[in-house]
């Protein structure tokens, strides 16, 4: 019976912890999904503007968008701060090690998790100093993106691709990548007309823009993995609760029944005792 | 004049996103201004003022970093800031001059200097915005 009881009190205890964080996760849920909708036309537009220069036939083969030659590949891959929240970080984890096989690789993780996980698997860490997503400013992204593209243009890396999850719904957020870095160019198929006029000289322009643009992108995909990193917690700490009350209402149920037998019993040995008398 | 699209983004969301009949932006190269029908189109942008004419109004905003791009007839600004006048916090903007200021001349190596030229620019561009009101 005493054995139920601490068992109760345990789950009772945690279940207060997860319904605390759950509250939490809801707040900051609130904050970052503003922030993740806010930066999400930047993201679009961003795209649709650089669309111009991936139809320009006069940098096609400019360092920026020229095909990848080599198999070297940097992974910007966004988790979380913390763990608890499901299968957040584990999907990232997962979706990045599919992509990076059969690739050298090397990895720019954001986020603590992120961090530890490749430190621990002794990867290659191109840049450790994002430590934290959840204080990752737009000048941060500007200046880790200014830096990839340094690197880029010296030919360090073939390709750099951005792993973070995308916050569709509350309740489902995915993992996603996206190419950064040569500039994707999809659009080469359709008729394109005359090249854009560029005010000044294009490969200049475009050594101004990419960082922007890289910066820019990694900027949303943190407000989007924020948002999605606490929708994810708060998801699993809901699951939690619900777990936890479902566990104590069967101890519940089972410390009551064995209390009630202790009571028979105590009184079946009280009758039979005084009729022995 | 007739109008178009245009679209202007910032990290913290959509600044702008509607018809305008001209868009005056500050490019490296100096003063850029965009029509109706302009040809595809794309330069980086520095920091400094632009000026927006919607129903032959002049709207002013103080802008910096990014691009803009012409393409299929909608423009688009890409902005690491935009700020319309109306928005911009004189007081703040002055504050941040002077230490601008003070920065720069404290400044020892060549990376400090540009940022706070950088950001000296910016300050002085969002005072000489909100002074157009």
């Amino acid at each position: 019976m005493n054995s139920i009881k601490t068992r109760i009190k345990s789950v009772s205890g945690t279940m207060q912890i997860t319904k605390a964080m759950e509250l939490v996760a809801t707040s900051k849920l609130r904050r970052a999904r503003e922030k993740a909708e806010g930066s999400r036309p930047f993201h679009e537009i961003i795209k649709k503007a650089i669309d111009v220069v991936e139809s320009s036939s006069e940098i096609k083969d400019s360092v920026w968008s020229k095909l990848p030659e080599g198999n070297k590949v940097l992974y910007v891959v966004i988790a979380g701060d913390r763990g608890l929240a499901g299968g957040y970080n584990s999907n990232i984890f997962r979706l990045t090690a599919q992509l990076s096989e059969g690739s050298e690789a090397s990895y720019l993780p954001i986020g603590k998790k992120a961090l530890d996980y490749y430190t621990h698997r002794k990867a290659d860490i191109y840049f450790g100093e994002c430590r934290y997503v959840a204080e990752m400013s737009v000048g941060d992204s500007l200046t880790v993106a200014e830096q990839i593209c340094r690197d880029f243009e010296a030919g360090k890396f073939d390709k750099v691709v951005l792993v973070y999850t995308k916050f569709a719904s509350m309740i489902s957020q995915i993992p996603q990548h996206e190419q950064l870095l040569p500039l994707d160019r999809t659009s080469d198929g359709k008729d394109t007309p005359a090249d854009p006029i560029y005010a000044g000289e294009p490969e200049e322009i475009l050594a101004s823009i990419v960082p922007k643009y890289v910066g820019g992108i990694i900027n949303s995909a943190v407000c989007e993995s924020l948002a999605s990193e606490s929708a994810a917690r708060r998801t699993a700490m809901n699951a939690a609760n619900k777990n936890a009350s479902e566990m104590i209402d069967t101890l519940m149920l089972r410390y009551n029944r064995a209390r009630q037998a202790v009571i028979t019993q105590e009184i079946t040995e009280i009758v039979s005792g005084s009729e022995a008398l | 004049m007739r109008a178009f699209h245009l679209e202007i983004v910032t990290p913290d969301g959509l600044a702008f996103n509607g018809e305008v009949e001209s868009l005056l932006i500050r490019t490296d190269d100096g003063d850029a201004e965009i029509l109706c029908g302009h040809a595809d189109f794309l330069a980086s942008i520095g920091t400094g003022r632009a000026r927006l004419l919607i129903d032959g109004k002049p709207r002013y905003a103080s802008v910096s970093g990014g691009f803009v791009s012409v393409c299929d007839g909608v423009t688009r600004v890409v902005a690491i800031t935009f700020e319309f006048a109306e928005d911009i916090d004189v007081n703040r903007a002055k504050a941040a001059k002077e230490r601008a200021e003070a920065a720069l001349s404290r400044a020892s190596g060549e990376r400090e200097e540009l940022v706070a030229k950088a950001k000296l620019a910016r300050a002085v561009s969002r005072i000489n915005v909100a002074e157009l009101l």
